[in-house]
C-alpha cells in the first residue's frame, strides 16, 4: 500500500549516495526490512523499476533481507530474535516470562549498493 | 574506469526524514502546550463517532480542533465542524497514511495557542499508518467488535505502536462469537503498555473510563515541564532503528 513512498525514498537515498561517486549504474541495492514490516517485496521491486527508469539506477535489483523481530525480557534482560508469527506466542527461553518488550522489528535500512 | 563492481555503504534508515520531522514537531506541541492524539483503525471502525463521542465527553474541560485525513472526501471533517469544533481536512490523495509532514502542514490552519487537543484521524488503514510517526504525543487505535477478534495476529505493528486500544461496538459483542479476552491476550503480547478500554461510540459505554484516562494524559502533558513528558510506545520502539 505504502510501498510507493518508501520507494520513493530509497531510490532519493541511492543516488545522493551515487552522486559524485562517478557511477555508471547502480546493480544491486542491499536492504534489511523488518520482521513487523507489511511491505511486499514483489511491489517495492515493480515501483522501484516504474520510478527508476532514465536513472543510473535503472535494473537495479533489490536484495532485501527480512530481518527477525528482537524481543527482550524485562525480568531478566536477555534479549532474543523471533519471527514475525512467534510474536505473540514468544516466551523468554532463559526465564519463561511471556510479558516481553519488543525491541526491534520495524528498522528499514538501506545496508549498501553495487555499482559499475 | 574499471568494470568491477565497487561497493558503496549507505546505511541509512528509510524513514529517518520522517522520525526526524516528527521529532520536531512533538518538540514544538511541547512548547505550545498542544496535545496530539493520532487515532487510527480500519475503516467503518468507527473513529469519526468516536472522535465527536470523545469531545462531546471533555469539551467543558478541553479545547479541541480535529484534523481529518481522508484520501478524497471532506464528510468527517464537515461531522466535526457541524458540533462547532474548529476542523481541518487533509486529502490525502491517494496516500494511505499520514506522516509527520502532513500533519504539520495541517496543523498550520489552526491556532495551537487556543487549543488544549487536536485529534488526528488518520487514514482508515490498519497497515500503513502505524509505519509512519505523525509526531503525536500518543497513539491510539480501534478495533471494533465486527472486524474480529484475530486482528492483533494479522495486524502486529498496529498493536506495538499503540498506547491505547478501544475496542468499540462493544455493544455488537452478544449478538459475534468475538472472543475478548484471547484479543486482550494477543494484543498484551504484542504491546504489555497498552491500555484496553471497551465502549460504544453509539450508547457511551465506556467512555467515562477512556474519557478520564485522556484527561490524565492530557493534564499531564499541559503540566509538565519541556521535555519531561513520557515518550509514546511506538518511540521506544525507534530505538533500535539504527
Amino acid at each position: 500500500m505504502h510501498e510507493l513512498q518508501i520507494t520513493e525514498r530509497i531510490l532519493d537515498i541511492v543516488l545522493k549516495h551515487a552522486a559524485g561517486q562517478k557511477v555508471d549504474r547502480i546493480v544491486r541495492i542491499h536492504l534489511r526490512i523488518g520482521a513487523l514490516s507489511d511491505l511486499e517485496d514483489e511491489w517495492i521491486q515493480r515501483y522501484f523499476d516504474y520510478l527508476s527508469r532514465g536513472t543510473v539506477a535503472e535494473n537495479a535489483k533489490l536484495a532485501i533481507v527480512r530481518a527477525n523481530a528482537v524481543m527482550r525480557c524485562p525480568s531478566c534482560s536477555s534479549s532474543f530474535e523471533v519471527g514475525r508469527e512467534e510474536l505473540a506466542s514468544a516466551q523468554c527461553p532463559d526465564c519463561g516470562e511471556r510479558e516481553l518488550e519488543l525491541a526491534a522489528g520495524r528498522e528499514y535500512l538501506i545496508e549498501n549498493m553495487e555499482v559499475l | 574506469m574499471s568494470d568491477a563492481v565497487r561497493l558503496i555503504e549507505i546505511k541509512e534508515e528509510i524513514h529517518a526524514d520522517n522520525d526526524r520531522t516528527a521529532k520536531a514537531l512533538r518538540a514544538k506541541l511541547e512548547e505550545k502546550k498542544t496535545f496530539l492524539l493520532n487515532l487510527m483503525s480500519s475503516p467503518g471502525s468507527g473513529k469519526t463517532s468516536t472522535i465527536l463521542k470523545t469531545i462531546e465527553t471533555l469539551r467543558d474541560r478541553f479545547r479541541f480542533a480535529v484534523l481529518e485525513a481522508d484520501i478524497d472526501s471532506t464528510v468527517d471533517a464537515e461531522a466535526v465542524a457541524a458540533v462547532g469544533i474548529p476542523a481541518v481536512q487533509l486529502r490525502t490523495g491517494g496516500f494511505c497514511h499520514l506522516d509527520a509532514a502532513m500533519v504539520t502542514k495541517g496543523l498550520e490552519a489552526l491556532d495551537l495557542d487556543a487549543l488544549d487537543i487536536v485529534v488526528v484521524e488518520n487514514v482508515g488503514n490498519l497497515v500503513c499508518p502505524a509505519e509512519f510517526d505523525t509526531g503525536a504525543v500518543r497513539n491510539a487505535m480501534i478495533l471494533s467488535v465486527p472486524e474480529g477478534d484475530d486482528k492483533p495476529l494479522k495486524y502486529p505493528l498496529m498493536f506495538t505502536v499503540s498506547d491505547v486500544l478501544l475496542v468499540n461496538k462493544i455493544d455488537y459483542l452478544p449478538f459475534s462469537n468475538f472472543d475478548l479476552e484471547a484479543m486482550r491476550k494477543r494484543a498484551m503480547k504484542l504491546n504489555p503498555q497498552m491500555e484496553i478500554f471497551e465502549v460504544s461510540a453509539r450508547t457511551g459505554q465506556g467512555f467515562e473510563q477512556w474519557a478520564s484516562w485522556l484527561a490524565r494524559e492530557v493534564s499531564d502533558f499541559l503540566n509538565s515541564a519541556p521535555g519531561a513528558s513520557r515518550p509514546a510506545i511506538g518511540k521506544f520502539l525507534s530505538i533500535s532503528r539504527c
